[in-house]
């Protein structure tokens, strides 16, 4: 059985690296990625599950940070918006004017980049199913849109 | 930020959760199961839970398991609303929990969560009594398997460091013809006004419903009424409403006028859609 009793130092696979980093185990992962690790991309916004900006995923599917504890993420894969390395996403959102202000821009190409992984071939069913976890205060959701069904395969386009 | 500190314990097995929650609760750390914890962190969030102690289970194997074993289909408590859609083993229950909050939450909230948390709407738990679905639950390292309705009216009324490990549906009722409905104030992510579920089996209606109520219910009576073949859709409607177990909620969702309005027009849609089919 883990343990963790008070604060203590735990190793997390975040981006591919391992990474100590010290926990209560009453922090939620989105404190210790921003404050104790310095990823800042998740953003905090509701901090109550509601807005999306802290999405990230864990083992490839998007999950609030604010809503996951630090010590819940030992043994699983965390990707931050940092990990993507010019994924094609970030090259559509770029290229489609999928932002304004950019507040929120990470946890959509999370919840993106995500989506085109695990359904290549989404209908705009699906698709906003899964973008309507996010929030965008500058409503750039037609040029998100946009930005996805570009990185979608062409089957589902059809 | 949660705004105090508690210890956390992620058991392997059954038997080192319960023994944990006995040893926890013996030194009055006020331990909580734990799954998808989303619930969990939002009330400590605001002090409506506290705790020095939460015991999370998605590491025990019997709360993972999502499959047909011959007749039956077992799902883990711990298995998230995201995997059930995604894997699709009982559409009635797929559609419901895609319906709960939104995807990115579905893939923290878990089916043993929904239905014990503190969140009065429960929908989870609509497919589940339509299909007259067994639990087995843990206690002191023993497993017992007993209907769900003898252990969630209105709420789970499990005894103290009990939990469900497994839900337990009859395979048939993955292809039974089935309506699910859920209608919000405004938005398409939100708690219901009214979440009806229903299907048909053996030529008869089973109907649960969430949002109406402070509570989820299915009830004999009401199907009673609505399976009476003598009287119009309506009266059929206007006769089970008198048997609603609890007045209709009014609240800033939704009037209990317009709730009701709301209710006999879907409860009508459900009825034609569902005598259509066979």
């Amino acid at each position: 059985m883990l343990k963790i009793e008070g604060k203590s130092i735990i190793q997390l696979d975040i981006n591919g690296e391992i990474r100590e980093t010290p926990v209560h185990p009453s922090d939620v992962l989105l404190y210790t990625l921003r404050e104790e690790l310095g990823l800042t991309g998740a953003k905090p916004g509701c901090e109550n599950g509601d807005c999306g900006a802290c999405t990230v995923l864990v083992d490839g599917w998007p999950v609030k940070a604010c809503l996951m504890l630090s010590v819940e993420a030992i043994g699983h894969k965390i990707t931050t918006v940092e990990g993507l390395n010019n994924a094609t996403i970030q090259k559509a959102f770029v290229e489609n004017w999928g932002f304004q202000c950019g507040y929120c821009t990470s946890g959509f190409l999370m919840v993106c980049h995500s989506l085109a992984y695990n359904h290549p071939n989404a209908d705009e069913y699906v698709m906003e199913e899964w973008l309507q976890s996010n929030i965008c205060r500058c409503t750039s959701y037609e040029e998100i849109r946009k930005a996805v069904n570009s990185v979608l395969m062409p089957a589902s386009k059809g | 930020m949660i705004p105090f500190n508690f210890d956390y314990y992620r058991p392997d097995t059954l038997e080192e959760a319960t023994r944990a929650y006995r040893e926890l609760d013996s030194r009055s750390l006020e331990p909580v199961y734990y799954s998808g914890g989303s619930e969990i962190i939002s009330m400590a969030r605001v002090h409506n839970i506290y705790t020095k102690a939460v015991i999370d289970l998605k590491a025990i194997p019997e709360c993972n398991v999502l499959e047909f074993r011959e007749d039956r289909l077992f799902i883990g408590s711990s298995v998230t609303l995201s995997r059930i859609s995604e894997e699709n083993p009982y559409p009635l229950l797929s559609k419901a929990c895609s319906r709960i909050a939104d995807h990115t939450m579905q893939c923290r909230i878990t089916i043993g969560g929904n239905l014990g948390g503190t969140i009065i709407y429960r929908e989870a738990s609509l497919p589940l009594l339509l299909s007259d679905c067994e639990v087995i639950v843990t206690s002191s390292g023993s497993l017992s398997r007993v209907p769900l309705a003898e252990v969630f009216r209105e709420r789970l009324l499990l005894p103290r460091g009990e939990f469900i490990v497994q839900f337990v549906i009859r395979k048939e009722y993955a292809a039974v013809p089935y309506v699910h409905v859920k209608k919000t104030r405004n938005e398409k992510i939100d708690y219901p006004l009214v979440s009806v579920a229903a299907l048909k089996k053996d030529g008869r209606i089973r109907l649960a419903l969430s949002g109406v109520c402070p509570f989820p219910f299915r009830s004999a009576d009401i199907e009673d009424r609505l399976n009476d073949m003598n009287d119009s859709w309506g009266i059929r409607i206007d006769k089970a409403l008198e048997y609603l177990p609890a007045p209709i909620l009014n609240d800033i969702s939704g009037s209990n006028g317009y709730r009701k309005f709301v209710l006999k027009n879907t409860l009508l849609n459900t009825l034609r859609t569902l005598e259509a089919m066979h």
